[in-house]
């Protein structure tokens, strides 16, 4: 299911200090026409749909067809990622819509703890930093 | 207005990159879980040492988890940890390195736990027994405050995890800082220092963002750049390759670099071909573990309980007949049915459904649906596209599953890689131990400094996300140990810069040289694209070498001729060409499957035995020969003489049955 840009509503990311589909794609497939200034998907077999790009337009120009080879027209799944949730919009061929809300994360972004203060005291030991913190001991299996 | 037709990227290659230098004490190669791991863990370790990640994508999406994920495969809670050695043990088919598993399963909660506290929403079960949502689920307490998990099956624990890849990276980079990391470096080779033997110095790669070639220096260095993915003809050929069950980005990088060098590979002959729902190759755990389907042959019959399937099972003794049955041999079930003519094999989403629907509410249903969907969705979206283009509501229609084309990696139900370090107790085998200068490095591969985790590591799978991270962070403590006992160390590199980008921009080059000969750049007799290669390997692998087109049946023959093609294949890789930055990455990745799929290969023709029903089938040599072969199979490349060692090793048995 290859990611598409809708022409209209690409502005090649004008206003930011990146073009964020060609930031994000994993596998480096998303890229700017810079005369045009509009975003394609240069290899569209190559895509893992992985709807990185999607969700991370911020102008909601890119969406996804389902592959040639096994998917029927007329479907369509539409993300919404907000900063605790994601909403989707699932479009049947027939018709039907299904919607769902899923939780993301619980924290705001940018808070997650990178331990910055905390220093390793016994590099020799096996323990990982937070366990030596929390005083965990190491176990010994039983062996044959 | 449409963009004229350009299949390829906007940024044109030049013949004479930029160079840039750089020189570091240590260097993380790979920006999945396992180096996110390694970057949060190693400034708690070394403070005062200059660290850069190098990762070909975006940290924020890259790497396996990049989409998400529904699930965390491994969390030990109320189990013990012999008890995950004894189920990864069994699940591949005996012959592991219980040093290695046993280690990990200790730490893998510590991560799981980080994980919760960075707000990765994890479900749990209320006092009354019921299934919470991560959101809800909070004002029961954290997993490391005692409250209870959504299990499903007895490793795996559910989460809300569409955005669990940017929750592990935001805390990755916060731990050693932007200005440590390069996005969009594609590393493609390993140094050895040119002074002592066998001893890693630095690695060279390239920005796929401008022409600029990296040579980076180092006193040790992990690398982590996930399995191989794009090696065997995937069962759609079209636009839909690109649905890979495993990342398609997975190149071998992994493999091929480590071993180019002269570390020992182990158990490469291992490959995963995972049953999924076929095309969308949306996950099934869920589907059996959580809402408890069955899966049905052509006919309408259960197989998987038949006199035929026992009589199957009780071949693998005492693999198949253990009460997990190994992922191998359902698949082997699984193609018995498709070869003797009873196929398609369907999930039986209806009957699943209604039978849990008779047991709950309305309310509860429409949750249960939700959570169907959410499976998909927040890992596998295009399985979700999938039903909504074919009007699957799993309700009212089953649909089909399959076994996929190959994979290789060390961190799923796989357990191929390098032959790494054990860590340094007295519980574990001398044999297990990787020294230098008389001291063990946990996860040090055969190359001294040189360090792995996640896919990387070989014997030891079932390590999933959260066992990568703490794999990562293993790693992130024995490099500092490394850096701190070898302080004085200075590295050096034996190629000059020019000599250096004349490999990395060997493809660039050819393609100047020759481009102009005919009217079509993509069709000339001088060079090959990565394309077209990547096309030869697929059907060489697919054809020969046990992939699909012979239900993975491969024999010694067919093994001759596919390490003929092989060869070739890389005498031609000589000939690649990019007019691109894009291409060139390419190229690159086609060069590593290659070198990965030759080694997967040889271990193949080395193991004179069929394993891995279901995986592979050596037809020259059907069953388990375990007199002979209930050992570990190794390689070793030797970079000077250019030739290739395979030879058994002892496994050792360390926890009881």
């Amino acid at each position: 299911m290859p990611s598409f840009v809708i022409d209209e509503k690409c502005d090649g990311c004008k206003g930011g200090d990146k073009t964020a589909c060609m930031y994000i794609c994993p596998n480096d497939l998303m890229v700017l026409e810079p005369n045009l200034m509009k975003a394609y998907n240069q290899e569209p077999d190559q895509c893992w749909e992985c709807f990185s790009c999607v969700k991370i337009c911020p102008t909601q120009a890119i969406e996804v067809r389902g592959y040639a080879d096994f998917v029927p027209l007329g479907s369509s799944i539409v993300p919404m990622l907000g900063t605790e949730d994601i909403m989707w919009t699932c479009k049947f061929r027939n018709g039907t819509i299904k919607r769902f809300k899923f939780p993301i994360r619980t924290t705001p972004e940018g808070a997650a703890n990178a331990y910055l203060d905390l220093v390793g005291k016994d590099l020799d030991s096996e323990l990982l930093s937070t366990e030596e913190a929390d005083g965990y001991q190491l176990p010994t299996p039983e062996t044959v | 207005m449409a963009l004229p037709n350009k299949p390829l990227g906007e940024l044109k290659a030049v013949k004479d990159p930029e160079v840039e230098e750089r020189e570091v004490d240590i260097l993380i190669v790979g920006g999945g879980m396992a180096a996110c791991g390694t970057a949060f863990e190693i400034k708690k370790w070394a403070p005062d040492k200059k660290i850069l990640l190098v990762d070909k994508a975006a940290l924020e999406r890259s790497g396996a988890v990049a989409q998400g994920l529904s699930a965390i495969n491994t969390f030990i809670g109320e189990n013990t940890v012999e008890d995950y050695v004894r189920m990864v043990r069994n699940d591949l088919m005996g012959i592991v390195r219980e040093d290695l598993i046993y280690d990990l399963g200790y730490h893998i909660d510590d991560s799981v736990h980080l994980f919760e506290e960075w707000g990765l929403p994890m479900w749990k079960m209320s006092d009354d027994g019921k299934k919470l949502d991560g959101k809800k689920g909070l004002k029961v307490g954290t997993l490391k405050s005692g409250a209870k998990p959504v299990r499903t099956g007895k490793w795996q624990i559910m989460i809300n995890g569409e955005s669990y890849k940017r929750i592990v990276a935001e805390a990755a980079k916060l731990a050693i800082g932007d200005e440590n990391i390069l996005e969009r470096v594609f590393i493609v080779k390993l140094l050895l220092d040119a002074n002592e033997e066998n001893r890693i110095a630095g690695a060279v790669g390239f920005s796929v963002r401008e022409n600029k070639v990296y040579i980076i220096k180092c006193n040790t260095m992990m690398v982590a750049c996930g399995g191989a993915v794009n090696i065997y003809q995937p069962r759609s050929v079209g636009e839909g390759k690109g649905r890979a069950w495993y990342p398609i980005w997975n190149a071998g990088s992994t493999y091929t670099m480590c071993m180019e060098i002269g570390a020992e590979l182990s158990m490469m002959e291992n490959r995963f071909t995972p049953s999924r729902y076929k095309d969308g190759y949306g996950p099934v755990g869920a589907w059996f573990l959580l809402f408890k389907a069955k899966t049905l042959n052509g006919l309408g019959e259960g197989y998987v309980g038949s006199d035929v399937a026992k009589a199957e099972l009780e071949k693998y003794a005492p693999y198949g007949t253990a009460a997990i049955t190994p992922t191998c041999l359902r698949n082997h079930l699984m193609l018995v049915e498709m070869k003797e003519g009873r196929g398609p094999i369907m999930m039986d989403t209806i009957t699943a459904l209604k039978e849990l629907g008779g047991e709950v509410s309305k309310k509860e249903l429409k949750a249960l649906e939700s959570e169907a969907w959410e499976n998909f969705l927040d890992m596998t979206c295009g399985q979700a596209n999938l039903w909504c283009g074919t009007n699957t509501e799993p309700d009212k229609k089953n649909s089909e599953i399959m076994p996929t084309e190959p994979y290789l990696l060390g961190s799923h139900s796989g357990c191929c890689g390098l032959w790494c370090s054990g860590p340094d107790f007295d519980w574990v085998p001398d044999a297990y131990k990787i020294k230098y200068k008389d001291k063990v490095y946990n996860r040090m591969t055969t190359v001294n400094g040189l360090f792995t985790a996640g896919d990387g590591v070989g014997c030891s799978g079932h390590k999933f996300s959260s066992g990568s991270h703490a794999e990562g962070r293993i790693c992130a403590k024995s490099m500092a140990r490394f850096v701190r006992d070898n302080a004085d160390f200075t590295p050096a590199i034996s190629q000059s810069n020019d000599e250096l980008v004349d490999i990395i921009y060997k493809p660039v080059r050819t393609f100047f040289e020759h481009c102009d000969y005919t009217t079509d750049i993509d069709i000339n007799p001088n060079y090959l694209k990565p394309s077209g290669m990547t096309y030869r390997l697929m059907k060489a692998t697919h054809e020969y070498g046990a992939g699909t087109a012979t239900f993975y049946t491969t024999n010694n023959t067919m093994l001759e001729m596919v390490m003929e093609k092989l060869e070739m294949m890389r005498e031609d890789c000589e000939k690649l060409a990019a007019g691109d930055v894009h291409e060139l990455m390419r190229c690159w990745e086609i060069f590593h499957r290659i070198w990965t799929v030759e080694s997967h290969l040889r271990h193949i023709q080395f193991r004179k035995e069929t394993r891995y029903p279901g995986f592979y089938y050596q037809t020259d040599y059907p069953g388990q020969d375990d007199e002979n072969w209930f050992c570990f199979t190794n390689s070793k490349y030797d970079p000077k003489a250019e030739t290739w060692d395979i030879f058994k090793k002892d496994y050792i048995k360390i926890i009881p049955d």
